[in-house]
């Protein structure tokens, strides 16, 4: 059989039927696909970029709910009866072929006017005509060419989500009276006894004044209130000089064009912010496709069916009530704690508490929500409301409204605290020598001193850093939430990983074979029965077997949720669980097996083995040197000798742990003085990730859904973990550097303020001066510092 | 020399002229998206040529 690569997908073709225009498929979906773009011209989409595809799902009835206009107003944010325009999250935009396709969506339905794809935060904005179309149908439409939307419960909630840009406004202004303050300033900065410019210095000084005006008072005022909030919480902050100096430098100013003693400082008073903005502008590095704030919304389906009088209708999930019959269909999730009534029940909980092997369940049977039905419809009975059900009590759990930076004292703010004591002192030191030695340039010096003083270059130090190498890091897919995120990750001494989707990899693919010896004929019929079957561990199964040569079989049939049957000539085979070949086994099985029985004799078992992701080994020993390691599963032991085997010999490793024993294990050590670093996948982590001082995400598809965590890592690069907190480590210290380098300016800056000879033009040299070699230095250092990343 | 108060005042106008488009152009949210506009520009070619076709094709279209 030879190996094609799918036309539209890119996954490997294993059925060799799929032809069409000389184009192999790997299944009907991307050959449907295929086809109904080229219909409509639009092979274009191919050219682009080559296989740029998804297999379109199985969606029967998946969205019957966007037929319900109490729905349908919460999602689209323009609708007048006759048009309305929706905006969609597609977890798959990820190349110029899908921006291209789904830019011309109305080619494939004249309905649909406009729709603009923004890349970065991977949605797509859809006007269509409602006359003959409808939000549904859109949804279908995307669905049908493989670019399924993603509509979660988090997306219930009416109106545009407003886009804060008051920092770029304020960034705005500030520039504009910089630049022109500047210009104004200059001709007065020489003091040059000249006729026409004393003449006219006094409209240049009232300029200026005028626009520092909505510098002081817009574009400043955020360090004022965290400033008279921190005054109010009885902590010294980076903002408390800052805004003293800002006040100082107006007042004085001010008072110096009021009473014609100078031209003032307006210029430094109007850089100086804007550097302070550039600084935080800078820092504000967000991965807009990302999201650090995830809970159980964005996992909960918007609506489910529930059986009403024999009928399905659509309900939404906050509706459900006590006594409700659903009906759930196979992959979607239960939203609520519930009773099975009828179907095959096989649960995957893997979300709530980490077990990665479903669970079967019979009618009767609780069921809890959040987990996921794996074969088939079921139906069920609510017994509690969605917000009464397990998993949503999870969240009930205070640690998620806590904010984790409110119990961290930022490097900067450590330092502020000494620095604003010292700066206060001599400023009070060199007034009272003043006031004896010539008291009328006492008020002079105590400002001067205040404005040379004001920390810009000690404010940028940390925003110019840590933004740059969150910028750096974000290049290697690792994502951080903030700055803060990075600071805190310099301090851990503890790290715990979650077993199952963290250290192992999602794809189960070693596998061992123990039974007797199968003849080639057996394993003939083995392979080709496995090809038939669409489950996931038939699937890898197949992978792994030899290849052998294609035999029609007599007789074929899969059981949902039990196995396969097979038979070719006189041999008959059957794959399963070991009830289906009716095995008996004596020890509960812990891992996962597909058990054989050939012509109804039994004949052995292939064990899927969790494979663990590259490098763990050579990790974990690059780390036990400086940090203490727990593994903390909510797995059961299955694996705990191949662990063993695996990580060093100190590493803790504890299984069968529910998301509540996490979240009390890592409080604990907390309160021993461990500083914790969580590394977890799922939302059965979310309580230790957010428990930990720094919680970490791995996925092994950054699009998809990670719980609320403090930085997102893409799986690939788990094994630089190291590396990582290396690197933020040498952050820490360029940022010291910094503190050094902007102290030697004021050192400087200081002894013209204290003999009392402070002109403008000195302080509008320093200043940007500092602040500019400050922004040169961290930016040069993080980027030596970051080519240690591979 | 009484002059400066017109050049001041026209230099100060420009300035806040460009001042407030910025912010307008800011709120029509057009700095939002800074990659999809550069891939977009590229895809001239390819509408050219499906427009061509489509006008054949719209004798099917048009008749729902």
């Amino acid at each position: 059989m030879d190996i094609n690569v799918c036309y539209h997908c890119g996954d490997t073709c294993t059925d060799a039927t799929l032809v069409l225009e000389d184009k192999s498929f790997c299944c009907n979906g991307c050959k449907t696909v295929f086809e109904i773009l080229s219909e409509n011209d639009l092979t274009c989409y191919y050219d682009l970029q080559a296989s740029p595809g998804a297999i379109p799902k199985e969606i029967e009835g998946k969205y019957d709910f966007l037929s319900q206009q109490k729905i349908i107003d919460k999602l689209v944010e323009f609708d007048d009866g006759d048009t309305q325009i929706v905006t969609l999250y597609i977890p798959h935009i990820h190349c110029s072929s899908c921006i291209w396709i789904l830019e011309n969506l109305n080619k494939l339905h004249p309905a649909i006017s406009l729709s603009q794809v923004n890349f970065g935060k991977k949605t797509i904005r859809v006007s269509y005509n409602l006359e003959s179309y409808s939000l549904k149908a859109l949804v279908l439409l995307l669905s049908s060419v493989g670019y399924e939307p993603y509509i979660s419960l988090e997306d219930y909630k009416t109106g545009q989500k407003n886009v804060n840009r008051s920092l770029i406004y304020k960034l705005g202004v500030a520039g504009f009276a910089f630049g022109n303050v500047m210009f104004l300033s200059f001709p007065e900065y020489f003091e040059v006894n000249e006729f026409w410019l004393d003449q006219y210095k006094h409209t240049f000084r009232w300029i200026m004044f005028t626009f520092s005006l909505p510098v002081v008072f817009y574009a400043a005022q955020d360090y004022f209130i965290s400033a008279y909030k921190a005054i109010n919480t009885k902590v010294l902050n980076i903002d408390i000089p800052i805004a003293l100096g800002v006040v100082v430098l107006f007042l004085r100013s001010t008072a110096e064009i009021i009473f014609d003693i100078g031209s003032g400082f307006f210029d430094s008073l109007t850089g100086l912010v804007f550097f302070l903005l550039l600084g935080k502008f800078f820092q504000q590095k967000t991965y807009s496709f990302l999201s650090f704030e995830r809970d159980y919304k964005s996992y909960f389906p918007i609506a489910v069916t529930k059986i009403f009088n024999n009928q399905e209708v659509p309900v939404q999930v906050y509706d459900i009530k006590k006594g409700d019959r659903l009906l759930i269909r196979n992959q979607e999730l239960i939203p609520v704690d519930g009773i099975l009534i009828n179907g095959r029940a096989k649960i995957d909980y893997s979300f709530v508490t980490g077990e990665s092997e479903t669970v079967t369940k019979q009618s009767g049977d609780k069921l809890f929500a959040g987990g996921k039905q794996t074969s088939g419809v079921i139906e069920m009975e609510a017994i509690k409301s969605v917000e009464q059900s397990y998993l949503t009590q999870l969240w009930s759990n205070d640690v998620f409204s806590k904010n984790k930076e409110d119990g961290f004292t930022t490097l900067t703010n450590a330092i502020s605290k000494r620095f604003t004591i010292a700066v206060l002192t001599i400023a009070l030191v060199a007034t009272v020598y003043w006031l004896f030695v010539d008291s009328s340039k006492a008020l002079n010096v105590f400002t001067a001193v205040l404005i040379i003083a004001c920390p810009c270059a000690i404010a940028l130090a940390a925003p110019f850093t840590f933004g740059n190498l969150l910028r750096i890091f974000g290049k290697h897919k690792f994502y951080l939430k903030n700055a803060s995120v990075l600071e805190q990750l310099a301090h851990i001494n503890t790290i715990i990983f979650d077993k199952t989707g963290t250290i192992t990899s999602n794809k189960k693919n070693d596998v061992k074979y123990d039974g007797l010896p199968l003849s080639t004929s057996e394993e003939m019929l083995l392979k080709n029965t496995l090809r038939g079957s669409n489950h996931p561990l038939s699937r890898s199964l197949y992978d792994i077997l030899e290849a052998n040569n294609i035999i029609p079989l007599d007789h074929f049939e899969e059981y949902l949720g039990q196995g396969i049957e097979a038979s070719h000539n006189t041999q008959n085979i059957k794959i399963g669980s070991a009830q289906f070949v009716g095995h008996q086994t004596d020890t509960e099985v812990l891992n996962t097996s597909v058990f054989i029985s050939s012509n109804n004799m039994y004949k052995g078992k292939y064990t899927f083995y969790n494979s663990y992701r590259k490098g763990l080994s050579k990790l974990f020993n690059s780390l036990k040197k400086k940090y203490d390691l727990v593994i903390l599963s909510g797995d059961n032991e299955g694996e705990l000798e191949n662990l063993k085997k695996l990580l060093p010999a100190k590493t803790k490793l504890l299984f069968n742990q529910k998301p509540d024993d996490k979240l009390e294990y890592i409080k604990y050590h907390q309160s021993e003085g461990a500083k914790v670093l969580m590394v977890g996948d799922g939302l059965n982590d979310a309580g230790a990730l957010a428990q930990s001082q720094v919680g970490i995400a791995i996925s092994e598809n950054v699009n998809v859904f990670s719980p609320a965590c403090d930085a997102i890592l893409d799986a690939t690069k788990f094994n630089q973990l190291y590396h990582y907190i290396k690197v933020s480590k040498s952050g820490i210290k360029i940022v010291k550097w910094s503190f050094l380098l902007s102290l030697f300016y004021n050192i400087i800056g200081l002894y013209f303020a204290v003999t009392g000879q402070l002109a403008p033009v000195i302080a509008a040299i320093l200043m940007p001066l500092s602040s500019i070699s400050i922004v040169v230095f961290t930016t040069v250092a993080t980027n030596i510092v970051g080519r240690k990343l591979k | 020399m009484s002059v400066i108060y017109i050049l001041l005042t026209v230099s100060i106008i420009v300035a806040i002229v460009f001042f407030v488009a910025f912010i307008l152009a800011l709120k029509s949210g057009q700095f939002d998206d800074g990659y999809t506009p550069s891939v977009r520009m590229l895809f001239e070619d390819e509408l050219v040529k499906t427009t061509k076709t489509i006008t054949k094709t719209n004798n099917k279209t048009n008749h729902n």
